[in-house]
């Protein structure tokens, strides 16, 4: 059999249905406005904005081992560079959401310098001191309302469309954007040479160091990206907040804890797990909201019994048990001529 | 002399911090475990103590006699029911499992005691002040508490370096299946360990509490100021804790004499700082 | 035929999916000294392994003086009385020597053994007691090790590759020291790849390959032709 014969093949039948189920979906949700209503719209951005996180905390944890619990840092970082940029800087701040992307994945490459000293667990709440710092420094900007906050100014507003209807279908459809394109960018990432690197990483680090795969460069690359990633889903966020406070922007229960039950939940080192665990977290929330601490108890209580009972999560144990995939990442080698056995 | 004066509450409030961090730093050296539920447990102790004082009616400082114990019979029930099932190789469960236990007494205590501010009254303990020098005075609590903070430390480092329990806990930590040859359940080693931990966050909680107003949600942050405590003085020293609890203090108190919203900025970067200087710490464990 | 002290029936061991052990049987009678050879992978150290409660396995498997044992821990079987110097001496690095031997000794069982004891046998650990046992050299620290796995007062000492690394003449003087340690009612299973020293040592052999043993007798009985056919499998 000579080396043209095989072809590394990636999509398996599930993930072929489960791509065709996301366009359907994706054209299905595109066109929302036209049939949600207003409250819809806005559970949905909602919805969309914790996939993307979770998402992000997944590729982050999941895949590159590097477990954040300070991840609210680039939240609250993006949202304050659309405030500053909008108000101080007149962009319109619909523009500001890359930008805001941009600075933060500069900003990130000195922080993981920093960071990246510590191990492991100690890694971990290296980046809440992170956070904790971003957050004492943005209550020091005295023009962005200090400890207590600002709004953006109505002018700032209008600017993004000239109606409120036009405003919340912009902001829902940029959410919906930056989901396909983060989820894409995730894909892409995990079936390239990074991807590769990331899961020898992850089986074992030792023995991935003496292959031959750069560590240090593949776990920055992937802090990078996922610095930039929840930084402009923090800036849409409060977008549509439309306010902002350090307290609430740099928030480690909203922004950090939620994502990482939802990653838990769902599945950990999988991207189905985010997306089912995002489902599972609002059916939750809508039914349970009320209790409100009691909530956030029995939210924490399910997270360790997940942890403890099934530790790869909902969709670890459907993949596990039915052999499922929705995204076509598998990597298996075909023999190009006759048909697979 | 006002700056002396700055510096030396700083110190004795590292003495606070020091001992936020030696339970944290005991359990990281036996099983490798951070315990981010940390701050939160250390706030559980001070609502314990709140309890066992109006329930008794007794002086906070005597309700140690009761606390430390409840929280050292918890530590052990916790190791042995939850943390033990999280340890292996895989650092999420337990980084994961610690954190959801965080949320958990947050969301317990708020919805048992309110988000109100509370303070436990030590008595006319917490008024009175010796004069060392002309124009300092050091408080008896602060002082009090330094002093419980350095015998703390040097208890867990005799313990550590000088018995049979700490002879199990440094065998457990360099090799647990070697351990195991010799005859030490690891299990109940780590649970010890954890017993020893929450008794020590019992007696931190209590002073926090006597010291200073305590909520439902001020755990994290004495979680983070133990930790940088740990990293400053270096993993696997005790009295490097000590040191870097006191360097934490005293970053915070100059911080705050500067302007008032910089006390914990400045801690935070003095921490940064040294990681970035210095990231094995200032007293690193000689092997 | 008393009952032996170790008795071990159909035992299997898996890393895994893979299997190491195939159905071991065999019987091992309180005082005497038993070698196991055979090349790297063998399933040797597994076996001791398995013994020493490090590995799962069936209750039934191994009885130990009477008693069912297989599925007990590693800390409940070193209770009973076996103790493995493990491959590769493994010291505590952050105790002294002195502190490696006393948590042998934690266990508390009486017997013989004491500081005193293991220190007559092994003078130069008494000289060395208060370093760090990272700073002792290879010879020593089997000889810690060895000294360490006494303090349990073991009725079963399991040894592997003792020689492992070490100069011929420091083997030579530690294996002299043997006879001493079974002399005082311990029984010995030493698994070793130096084959002169095995059958030099003990009163039985087994030779393993592959997870079985394929060939075990007297030491007497046994040549040592037939032994390193049956090592290399040939």
């Amino acid at each position: 059999m000579g080396a043209a014969a095989i072809r590394v093949v990636h999509s398996t039948r599930s993930s072929r249905i489960g791509v065709a189920g996301f366009a359907l979906l994706f054209v299905m949700l595109a066109a929302a406005p036209f049939w949600a209503e207003r409250s819809d719209l806005r559970l949905l951005v909602e919805i969309f904005t914790y996939v993307a996180l979770a998402s992000l905390w997944n590729l982050l944890a999941g895949y590159a081992g590097l477990v954040s619990v300070g991840q609210q840092a680039y939240v609250g970082l993006g949202a304050y560079i659309l405030f500053g940029l909008a108000i101080f800087a007149g962009i319109n701040p619909v523009w500001t959401i890359p930008i805001a992307g941009l600075i933060s994945a500069v900003i990130a490459i000195p922080v993981a310098f920093l960071i990246f000293r510590l191990r492991g667990h100690y890694f971990a709440i290296g980046t809440w001191v992170v956070a904790e710092v971003f957050r004492l420094l943005a209550a020091q900007i005295g023009p962005l309302g200090g400890g207590s906050g600002i709004s953006l100014p109505v002018a700032t507003v209008t600017a993004i469309a000239e109606t409120r209807q036009m405003r919340e279908f912009l902001i829902y459809w940029i959410a919906l954007a930056l989901l396909v394109v983060i989820l894409g960018l995730i894909v892409m990432l995990l079936r390239s040479r990074y991807g590769l690197a990331l899961t020898a990483i992850r089986d074992n680090e030792t023995a991935a160091l003496s292959n031959g795969v750069n560590v240090t460069r593949t776990k920055l690359v992937v802090y990078v990206i996922t610095a930039a990633g929840t930084a402009m889903i923090g800036a849409l966020i409060f977008l549509q907040k439309l306010r902002i406070s350090p307290d609430v922007a740099f928030s480690v229960n909203e922004w950090t804890a939620f994502v990482i039950f939802i990653v838990v939940i769902g599945g950990v080192g999988r991207l189905e797990g985010p997306i089912i665990g995002t489902i599972v977290f609002f059916l939750l929330r809508e039914t349970l909201a009320d209790l409100g601490a009691l909530y956030l108890l029995m939210l924490g209580i399910v997270a360790i019994g997940v942890m403890l009972k099934a530790p790869k999560g909902i969709w670890g144990y459907v993949a596990d048990r039915f052999g499922w995939e929705l995204f076509p990442l598998a990597r298996r080698v075909e023999r190009r001529d006759g048909p697979p056995p | 002399m006002e700056w002396v004066n700055t510096i030396v509450q700083g110190i004795l409030t590292g003495g606070l911090y020091a001992m936020f961090a030696a339970g944290l730093s005991l359990i990281f050296g036996v099983m490798r475990l951070v315990n981010i539920a940390h701050g939160d447990l250390i706030v559980l102790a001070a609502y314990v103590a709140l309890v066992v004082t109006e329930t008794l009616g007794i002086n906070p400082l005597v309700s140690l006699a009761f606390v430390v114990p409840i929280m050292a019979i918890a530590g052990y029930v916790l190791q042995r029911t939850i943390l033990n099932r999280t340890l292996g190789d895989d650092l999420l469960p337990p980084l994961l499992v610690t954190f959801g236990l965080s949320i958990i007494i947050q969301n317990a205590l708020l919805e048992i005691f309110t988000a109100d501010s509370r303070k436990l009254n030590a008595g006319p303990i917490e008024t009175a002040s010796i004069e060392v020098l002309p124009g300092i005075s050091l408080g008896v609590l602060p002082l009090l508490q330094f002093v419980l903070a350095v015998a703390v430390i040097a208890a867990m480092q005799f313990l550590f370096y000088r018995t049979a329990t700490g002879r199990a806990f440094r065998a457990t930590s360099d090799d647990q299946p070697v351990s195991q040859l010799m005859g030490l359940d690891n299990r109940h080693v780590f649970a010890l360990a954890m017993a020893l931990s929450l008794a020590i966050v019992a007696i931190a909680g209590v002073l926090l509490a006597v010291r200073a107003n305590f909520d439902p949600s001020i755990g994290p942050a004495r979680l983070i100021f133990g930790f940088e405590a740990v990293i400053i003085g270096g993993l696997g020293s005790m009295w490097g804790t000590l040191a870097g609890g006191i360097i934490l203090g005293v970053s915070q108190a100059i911080g705050a004499k500067i302007d008032p919203g910089w006390q914990l900025l400045a801690g935070h970067l003095v921490f940064l700082f040294i990681l970035a200087i210095r990231p094995q710490g200032l007293f690193p464990k000689v092997q | 035929m008393p009952e032996p002290l170790l008795d071990i029936r159909a035992l299997d061991a898996f890393y895994g999916d893979f299997q190491a052990l195939f159905g071991i049987s065999l019987a091992v009678p309180a005082n005497s000294v038993v070698s196991f050879v055979g090349a790297n992978g063998a399933g040797k150290s597994t076996l001791l392994k398995s013994i020493a409660g490090l590995m799962p396995a069936k209750a039934d498997a191994i009885t130990f003086d009477g008693e069912a044992i297989g599925d007990k821990p590693a800390y409940d079987v070193a209770k009973r009385g076996i103790a493995l110097v493990p491959e590769g001496r493994r010291l505590f690095p952050s105790l002294s020597v002195e502190e490696n031997l006393m948590i042998g000794g934690q266990l508390g069982r009486a017997g013989p053994w004491s500081l005193a004891r293991v220190y007559e046998l092994f003078p130069v650990l008494f000289e060395r007691r208060n370093t760090s046992a990272t700073a002792l050299s290879g010879g020593q620290q089997q000889m810690c090790a060895i000294g360490r796995a006494l303090m349990a007062n073991p009725r079963l000492m399991m040894c592997d590759e003792i020689s492992l690394g070490l100069a011929p003449i420091i083997v030579r003087d530690i294996y002299a020291r043997l006879p001493q340690i079974a002399a005082a009612g311990i029984t010995l299973v030493i698994v070793e790849q130096d084959v002169a020293q095995a059958l030099k040592a003990a009163d039985h052999v087994y030779c393993m390959q592959e997870g079985r043993i394929v060939l075990q007798g007297r030491t007497g009985d046994i040549t040592r032709k037939a032994v390193s056919a049956a090592y290399f499998g040939v």
